[in-house]
């Protein structure tokens, strides 16, 4: 009850904060737009091998791998946010109090989560004119799906960043793990165009998985076993992944 | 009210394979009595802050034990967070929140129901004079307002104890001044004041007593008056008409003139216990004598001669 109350509380003000200084919308939409609008019309014929005959099949296709990194990013760079808050004092000042520690991380994840969403809300609203179509359900599944695969990439993000609690590192770390991860999730280009060997390579990757889950939900296949399958393997790791932040975050600022 | 015995803190810090230990505090022995102001006074990294950070819940002291009202800082942590408040140097607010909105923040963040929160935001505001800014953005602030709305965080909840690191490094006189009576107005609500400071005059006039810290060890402590009592004493300078030698003769043999100086031609320099009762004794005497003094001066050591005394070194260079 206790900790529901006071990430609520925590919840609350970041939203106030997210509110109060909007740029951040702008910057997170810049890149999915600009590959909205330019590079998604040249791939009909490379998503000719994923069943892509029409322009608007290939929005279908590409739309979730896009909605998928935006996610993974978005969440990847929530360290930062993290990093700052420690620097600013706002967490030494929080310590004093008796107010939960795993909430504190929480209301945090929480706000993260949520800019992840509206972003998702709006590439999805943006693509429709170009012919995007899903169903309602499939949507939803989607993106709770969406939400867990952003929440597990920014506990990652946390754990490192409390471990080295450097921002300058934190950046070039961050750009390096996640060029390969993407692209082995084949998010912005469907794996099923690339060598055998990368192919199963990316069965090793949980964001390939949660990719082809998102794709399949989009394609319109609710029943499609990898939706399942690409669900468990990313609530499982989000689970995983957020515990041990909490963990982490406790003992870090007790 | 705060009783440490023996604290101790090193850091370790790893630089290519190599460990350095910092000593940051060796050792340090506090006794804070109930309702008063107490100063922690010493030069940049002299291990106020740390120590600060151990009485205050966010370090792990590496040995030694303290008691803060009367609850065991090892054994109990929270319970010490309950009788606590603590402002860091660095204040700790986010630009885009205004003070009313922290405040209530920070009130829930003790447990407090939004109303009551509300209420007593209400009252910190008007007690810190911040009524009138309450409502900007925290980024907006002077240095002065920002610092004052540090502290109305750390008392909402109403502690016992309030822990300030450094409440006035970098105000202006005019804020320095406001500060100190904001912190006066806490003693006189019946709050225990722990602050650090390197200001000199800030450990003169604000606390009523203090401990001296340099390199993690406490050098001196007492009233500020005891400490500088405690070096040399008052020093009375004398200036007379004639050659000091009768003068010499009259004084040098009375028992409250510790030591005698002469200083030129027609100048003494009498170092005495206490110059306010010395005075009139020497006034007597020499007029006694027949001799003419032509001027007087009390000179009260300070602080820093007390700092100089201890340490070799002045504080206004460290
Ligand atoms: N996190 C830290 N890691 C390593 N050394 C530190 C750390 N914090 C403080 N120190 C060192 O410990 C000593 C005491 O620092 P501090 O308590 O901040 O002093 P003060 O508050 O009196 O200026 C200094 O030598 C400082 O460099
Ligand atoms: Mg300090």
């Amino acid at each position: 009850m206790k900790l529901l109350r006071d990430t609520w509380l925590l919840y609350q003000r970041q939203l106030l904060l997210m509110w109060r200084s909007p740029i951040w919308l702008f910057f997170a939409l810049a890149q999915p737009v600009t590959y909205l609008f330019l590079f998604a019309p040249f791939l009909q014929k490379a998503l000719l091998p994923m069943g892509a005959s029409t322009i608007q099949d290939a929005y279908n296709i590409y739309v979730p791998g896009l909605l998928v990194v935006m996610c993974f990013y978005t969440g990847l760079f929530a360290g930062f946010g993290l990093v700052a808050e420690l620097r600013m004092g706002i967490l030494e000042r929080a310590r004093v109090t008796p107010i939960s520690r795993s909430a504190l991380l929480l209301g945090r994840a929480a706000r993260d989560v949520t800019a992840m969403l509206i972003q998702c809300a709006l590439i999805t609203i943006l693509s429709v004119p170009f012919g995007l179509t899903v169903p309602l359900p499939n949507l939803l599944v989607a993106y709770a799906l969406l939400t867990i695969i952003g929440l597990m990439a920014a506990a990652i993000s946390y754990d490192i960043a409390l471990t080295i609690k450097n921002e300058n590192a934190l950046g070039s770390l961050l750009n390096s793990i996640g060029q390969p991860i993407a692209l082995l999730a084949g998010v912005l280009l469907p794996l099923a165009i690339a060598p055998v060997w990368i192919q199963k390579l990316a069965l090793a990757n949980p964001f390939s998985w949660a990719t082809n889950s998102v794709r399949a939900l989009f394609w319109g296949s609710l029943t499609d076993p990898v939706v399942w399958q690409g669900t468990l393997i990313v609530s499982v790791l989000a689970v995983v992944t957020v515990l041990l932040s909490v963990r982490l975050y406790s003992r870090n600022i007790r | 009210m705060i009783q440490a015995n023996q604290l101790r803190k090193s850091y370790r810090t790893k630089r290519r394979r190599q460990t350095t230990t910092v000593d940051a505090v060796r050792g340090v022995d506090l006794s804070v009595t109930e309702g008063e102001i107490f100063g922690f006074l010493g030069p940049n990294g002299a291990g106020k802050t740390t120590t600060l950070r151990m009485l205050a819940t966010l370090l792990d002291p590496d040995g030694g034990q303290a008691h803060i009202a009367g609850v065991d800082l090892r054994a109990n942590p929270a319970g010490v967070r309950a009788v606590i408040g603590y402002v860091a140097q660095g204040g700790g607010t986010w630009d885009e929140v205004s003070a009313r909105e922290e405040l209530v923040l920070q009130g829930r963040m003790h447990g407090l129901s939004k109303a009551e929160a509300q209420q007593r935001t209400h009252a910190a505001l008007q007690a810190f004079q911040l009524d009138e800014y309450g409502d900007r953005w925290c980024k907006t602030y002077s240095g002065g307002q920002r610092r004052r709305l540090d502290i109305a965080l750390g008392v909402i909840h109403r502690p016992k104890v309030l822990f300030l690191d450094e409440p006035t490094a970098g105000l202006d006189p005019q804020s320095r001044a406001h500060m100190w009576e904001e912190v006066r107005r806490l003693r006189s609500e019946g709050m225990t004041v722990f602050l650090t400071t390197h200001y000199l005059d800030e450990a003169d006039a604000l606390c009523d007593r203090i401990a001296i810290i340099d390199y993690g060890r406490i050098v001196a402590e007492g009233t500020p008056e005891e400490l500088k009592r405690d070096i040399s004493g008052d020093v009375v300078m004398i200036g007379l008409d004639e050659p000091t030698t009768r003068a010499e003769e009259v004084l040098k043999d009375k028992r409250y003139v510790l030591k005698l100086e002469s200083v030129g031609e027609t100048g003494l320099r009498l170092y005495v216990d206490a110059g306010e009762t010395a005075i009139p004794h020497v006034m007597r005497e020499l007029n006694d004598n027949g001799i003419t003094l032509s001027t007087i001066a009390l000179h009260r050591p300070s602080l820093d001669d007390v700092f100089l005394t201890k340490t070799g070194r002045s504080l206004r260079e460290s």
